[in-house]
């Protein structure tokens, strides 16, 4: 659901769709949740009364007026509606494909009795034990209870390439909707229909399930009040200017209140909401609500597995040391035999070292070799060729394999040994026959780029914490190499709650990763917890977002997506209130020059006439809103950088530039409308 | 010109020198530690506690700390009326004064009771001694020290953490015996010294030089003037207050004047730093107060100094500005100064008459009593900054990518909901009963001037009256049931909707956990921070306003020029 969408902002069936949205919008029932828009509503209804019945509001000289001005208040209504539709529009698309993967499927239930019977998916409930075998779809979420199985997540992920999950562990559970590609599963179903991952997703990227944030209430408390202050302002303005003997017009002073309210942010409000959910969907996150999004805009420490997230986590050949009086080159070819048609991630990687210092092997000479795989029991893998054993493991199983053959220990091998553990790597031992040749030092590699990273979350004021089983001396090794802020070596699932409370107690937000099943105390004690896709289901229900595509570093973006949003929020909140100032400019002389000739002194955007400046307020006040759809839709741009910076940044495109825009839009729609005559 | 800028620039210089130690005395005054304060004030302070029965001071939540504020203004507001209702029957009485009438009474007590001093009576005819003794020094007190209490408490609330914002008994206290009985005393003394009179003797009467008699009046005139200023009232001893020559005799007790009442409101920013532990978080709110302050003032004083445009079409040579309503002695600088600085800090006494500003002059003092926020009544000023300055930190505070935050405490819904409250209150009881006022024959036959200048003058009143400043534009004829109950009513809103929504604000601030500061953080002691407060200031506080001022002063200057 990915690639195929990613880049389709606005496609047309979404726009039509989003358009027919708009108008059902218009019902007062549905307007009333957006408060603002409503009084907008109640003062379009309000001029087509004048409209319809001129000779009871003694209108009649000016139907033509109120015509344009209803027109731009309907107008102003349906761009805000269209907002909001066209944000929905993507998240329903995104549902639609998913609902396709929803499709019924038939399960082989197995009875109390072992035998198999066919039921349809939705009669499955929590604790019955289906099989799938090859071929099959899994028919709900479960938990893998025997086999192993090689299973189609793409439904969901994106991802083509199948993944393994077997009985037990943290890899055993399984999603509705996805496919087995080999093998066969004994699933037991984890959830009564209707509850599934894939429902909560639907509903989810559907916006069906979507409340306001805590963030969102609050600003609409404000945006309300405004509303109302300005409702007061209007009406009170009525009694005061028959004082002093200027009639009013009341269409002119519906006009006034429409752009004195917050439609712009009013209007956009929800959209933004919507999409910045929509964004991190796209980004193939699941967020269960926007209070997680905005939470992860917050986040003050993040604590992140040194595994998986900061380094690959599998240990890579980093140098070979000879012992002994053997040489370098020894120890590199030993080091190269003894990792023949090793397919681990270390033997890959022992290989490709050695190729680029130049050894050499004749893989066709060593054929017929007998390769020798790891095993838990020797603790060494190698092969044996033509009578001979070469060998690399750990240093004690080779230093007992070496005697058992009757070979000396070279002096310095220990020496060398804790050498290498105290640079935080892990040291091989090779040897060939009786004799060791050297030690291959491993190492687990940070992952290019995450240096940059942490330096950018620095910028953003987030300190970084890395979580690793390590001893200290190895963590502080990669602590230093990665640049994280602070470590926690021979951590255990229990000190990453320790370590979040203890964040937590100061007041900060805390997010963190993690998939295994003993991680999701920790995943429901941070204030952001991501939970692996390939993890457990006890992980996933205990975090508050999922990440389908089950790579943690993404984590980091999350924080990113956060931060955008409220940006944008608050942005268009700014641009939005700032804009007051020139419409005060533009329609309170055209209000009063009729009767205050002098009123004209105010008028220094020198509009043509009254008529003309109302109406260019009103009409930059209905296109701002289209004008800002992408903008509410994308978001901001966003780089990190401090907070001061970013502000003055900020304040000076959307404060400033709020205060300034309206008086050129407003002058340059005034020079149309004086083209057309009005 | 230049040496109306010296004038100007030594009274600021003045207040630069005394505002930030007068802060950090007010910050010991106020704190939780034991300073060398007690030791002079405290042997006193423990006689009033066991008198009155307060055993122990104990820490009061928001709520208790708003009732027992509420429960004490309301019984000294019964006394008062009573006090009023029967003055005619009670001792020190001497010029036989009748009872007062009810609509009055409820206006005169509100007015006191608030910190207004609109005086809708008239002093010399209207109270009895004890009246004026009882009713209106005490309260002159009471409801300045409610003040400052109400603002500590609310900086508390911003400050520290837990669940209590202090005591009321003791902040009220202290701030008589602490804050104001002191420099009250040192005031009066040297008003006196400048010649203002302290008696207690008769009237004199005299013989003039036509061979008339004329009744001098006087009285303990100087003590009431340095309460009048420093807790911010504004009730003058006489009815045209400190452009009297008893109240105001010369520059020098004018300049005193001023600094007496802009003081407190002046400091109270630094109090407020250091009680927040950032100084600068300070200077940020009162560089604001200053910038919008002396924006103001140049209007006023250029506006004044250009001369009325009326005078000068009919050949009247104007060099020393319009002088209509003005004393020779203070002349314009002066005189613009003390209409700004009186409006700034809602004190409401007059060195000159306000109704004869020219009209962009008069747009000043009623514009600083809108905005009720640029240093502002005794406490209630600074509160009401920080309520703009946690709305634009909710504004635009988003724009770092962070939800908004005020010294490390998340603005949520919650308060939210309850600012948006004292938000709204403000034009409501201003707007609403000026738009009643003026279009209902109750309130229009009040007005003096009509066209645009009775506009202004509906709409001073009501503002004062919101500010509680009690200043007016004394053309109004508005001693009628109509005035006095709407004006009364509107004294009471403006004063306790927003002081008791604060403290619930601060209530609800106090429980949270401050986050730490970081890189991430929005920051608000620095120079980006007090523009967007200023803009802040501008949009929400003053654009409300804006559609009114352009039919009253605006419309007026703009037809008369």
């Amino acid at each position: 659901m990915r690639s195929d969408q990613r880049n389709s902002l606005f496609t047309g069936p979404m726009i039509r769709q989003a358009l027919i949205e708009s108008v059902k919008k218009l019902n007062p029932l549905i307007m009333m949740k957006n408060p603002v828009m409503f009084v907008v509503e109640v003062g379009t209804f309000l001029t087509l009364l004048m409209i319809l019945f001129p000779k009871f509001f003694g209108v009649e000289g000016t139907v033509g007026y109120i015509v344009i001005v209803f027109l731009t208040l309907l107008l102003t209504i349906l761009f805000a509606n269209f907002a909001e539709a066209l944000a929905e529009g993507r998240g329903k698309a995104q549902a639609d494909t998913l609902k396709k993967t929803k499709a019924d499927t038939i399960a082989k239930r197995l009875t109390s009795s072992g035998k198999i019977e066919e039921v349809s998916s939705v009669d499955l409930r929590k604790g019955d034990i289906v099989l799938v075998e090859t071929g099959d779809t899994i028919p709900g979420d479960g938990e893998i209870i025997e086999g192993l199985a090689s299973i189609d997540e793409s439904a969901i992920t994106g991802e083509s390439a199948p993944v393994i999950k077997e009985a037990g562990g943290d890899f055993n559970s399984v999603t509705g909707g996805t496919k087995v590609v080999s093998d066969w599963i004994k699933v037991r179903i984890t959830v009564d229909p209707g509850e599934s991952f894939l429902d909560k997703m639907i509903s989810l990227v559907e916006g069906a399930s979507r409340q306001k944030t805590p963030n969102e209430i609050a600003l609409n408390t404000l945006l309300i009040t405004l509303t109302l202050i300005f409702v007061l302002v209007c009406v009170t303005l009525l009694p005061i200017t028959k004082y002093v003997g200027v009639k009013l017009e009341i269409a002119t002073l519906i006009a006034l209140l429409v752009c004195l309210i917050p439609t712009t942010i009013g209007g956009l409000l929800s959209a933004i909401g919507i999409a910045g959910m929509d964004r991190v969907t796209r980004f193939n996150v699941l967020a269960m609500s926007g209070k997680a999004v905005e939470a992860a805009g917050d986040i003050n420490t993040m604590i992140l597995d040194k595994t998986g997230t900061i380094t690959f986590g599998n240990r890579m050949a980093a140098q070979f040391i000879p012992v002994g009086d053997h040489t370098e080159d020894e120890a590199c070819q030993a080091a190269m035999l003894s990792s023949i048609q090793d397919e681990t991630p270390e033997g890959r990687s022992i290989i490709e070292l050695a190729k680029e210092q130049g050894c050499t092997l004749d893989e066709q000479k060593y054929k017929k070799a007998e390769i020798i795989p790891f095993a838990a029991e020797t603790r060494m893998s190698g092969m044996d060729f033509e009578g001979v054993s070469y060998r690399k493991g750990a240093i004690d199983s080779v230093m007992q394999f070496v005697k058992e053959k009757g070979g000396v220990i070279p002096t310095n091998l220990k020496e060398k040994g804790e050498q290498i553990a105290s640079l935080g790597g892990t040291p091989l031992a090779i040897c060939i026959q009786n004799e060791i040749i050297g030690l291959i030092y491993l190492k687990d590699t940070v992952k290019p780029g995450m240096k940059e990273r942490f330096a950018e979350l620095r910028k953003m004021g987030i300190k970084t914490i890395m979580c690793t089983g390590d001893n200290p001396l190895t963590a502080k090794t990669i602590a230093n190499e990665a640049g994280v802020d602070d470590f926690v070596a021979e951590c255990k699932p229990e000190d990453k709650i320790r370590v979040i409370r203890e964040e937590q107690i100061q007041g900060k937000l805390v997010a963190m990763t993690g998939d295994g099943t003993n991680d999701a105390p920790a995943l429901a004690q941070a204030d952001v917890g991501l939970a692996m896709n390939s993890g457990t289901m006890a992980a996933k229900e205990a975090a508050n977002m999922v990440d389908l595509d089950s790579d943690p570093t993404k984590i980091i973006e999350v924080v990113s997506i956060g931060k955008q949003l409220l940006m944008t929020r608050g942005a268009l909140t700014t641009f939005s209130v700032a804009n007051d100032i020139a419409k005060y400019f533009a329609i309170l002389p055209a209000m009063f020059s009729v009767a205050i000739p002098e009123m004209q002194t105010l008028n220094f955007m020198h509009l043509s006439s009254p008529t003309s400046a109302i109406l260019s307020a009103l009409i930059f006040n209905a296109v701002i809103i289209p004008l800002l759809i992408p903008l509410a839709m994308k978001g901001i741009a966003y780089k990190p950088m401090p907070a001061v910076k970013l502000l003055q940044r900020n304040l000076l495109i959307y404060g400033v530039g709020g205060v300034i825009a309206p008086f050129i839009g407003i002058k340059l729609i005034d020079i149309v409308l004086q083209v057309f005559g009005l | 010109m230049w040496n109306d800028l010296v004038q100007i620039g030594i009274v600021l210089l003045i207040l630069f020198v005394l505002m930030v130690p007068m802060g950090k005395y007010l910050y010991i005054v106020f704190g939780d530690k034991e300073s060398k304060l007690d030791r002079i004030f405290l042997p006193f302070e423990k006689v009033i506690y066991r008198i009155s029965g307060i055993r122990q001071i104990e820490e009061m939540t928001w709520k208790k700390y708003a009732v027992t504020l509420l429960a004490i203004n309301g019984i000294l507001g019964v006394i008062a009326y009573f006090v009023l209702r029967f003055q005619g029957g009670l001792p020190l009485n001497p010029a036989k004064i009748e009872n007062m009438e009810p609509s009055l009474i409820f206006n005169t007590i509100t007015s006191f009771l608030t910190n207004t001093n609109l005086q809708h009576y008239s002093g010399e005819s209207g109270l009895s001694v004890l009246s004026q003794m009882l009713v209106i020094t005490m309260f002159m007190f009471t409801y300045a020290a409610t003040g400052l209490a109400v603002c500590i408490a609310f900086i508390r609330g911003l400050s520290s953490k837990g669940r209590s914002i202090g005591n009321f008994y003791q902040d009220w206290l202290r701030a008589h015996t602490r804050v104001l009985i002191p420099l009250s005393l040192i005031v009066t003394l040297t008003l006196v010294a400048l010649g203002v009179p302290q008696t207690l003797d008769a009237n004199v009467t005299v013989q003039t030089l036509e061979g008339g008699k004329q009744t001098i009046a006087m009285g303990p005139v100087a003590s009431l003037e340095s309460i009048k200023h420093l807790g911010t009232n504004g009730g003058g001893f006489f009815g045209v207050n400190s452009s009297h020559p008893f109240e105001n005799p010369n520059v020098f007790t004018n300049i005193i004047e001023i600094l007496s009442m802009w003081i407190i409101p002046a400091s109270l920013p630094f109090t407020y730093g250091r009680m927040v532990k950032n100084s600068k978080q300070g200077w940020v709110i009162f560089g604001v107060m200053l910038t919008i302050f002396l924006l103001l003032l140049s209007l006023v004083y250029s506006q004044e100094k250009a001369g009325n445009p009326a005078f000068n079409e009919l050949g009247f040579s104007h060099n020393q500005g319009s002088m209509e309503g003005k004393e020779v002695r203070f002349g314009i600088p002066m005189s613009a100064l003390f209409t700004s600085v009186t409006t700034a800090a809602t004190t409401g006494t007059v060195n000159n008459m306000h109704d004869t500003l020219t009209p962009l002059g008069g747009l000043v003092p009623l514009s600083l009593m809108m905005l009720n926020s640029v240093f502002g009544g005794e406490g209630v000023g600074l509160m009401n900054m920080l309520m703009y300055a946690i709305l634009a930190v909710f504004l635009s505070g988003l724009m770092v990518g962070r939800t908004p935050e005020f010294l490390g405490r998340k603005i949520e819904a919650k308060e939210m909901k309850l600012i948006v409250i004292a938000l709204l209150a403000h034009p409501l009881i201003i707007l609403m009963p000026s738009a009643i006022a003026l279009g209902t024959t109750l309130g229009t036959e009040a007005i003096s001037d009509s066209g645009f200048h009775g506009i202004s003058q509906v709409l001073y009143e009501y503002t004062s009256s919101a500010a509680n400043n009690g200043s007016g534009f004394e053309g109004l004829g508005d001693n009628t049931i109509f005035w006095n109950t709407t004006t009364g009513l509107v004294m009471l809103f403006g004063r306790y909707i927003s002081m008791v929504v604060l403290l619930a604000v601060a209530g609800s601030l106090i429980t949270k956990q401050p986050v730490p500061e970081t890189l991430g953080t929005f920051r608000t002691d620095n120079a980006t921070f007090g523009t967007i407060l200023i803009g802040t200031v501008i949009i929400i506080g003053a654009l409300t306003f804006f559609p009114v001022l352009v039919l009253g002063p605006v419309a007026e200057y703009l037809t008369i020029r």
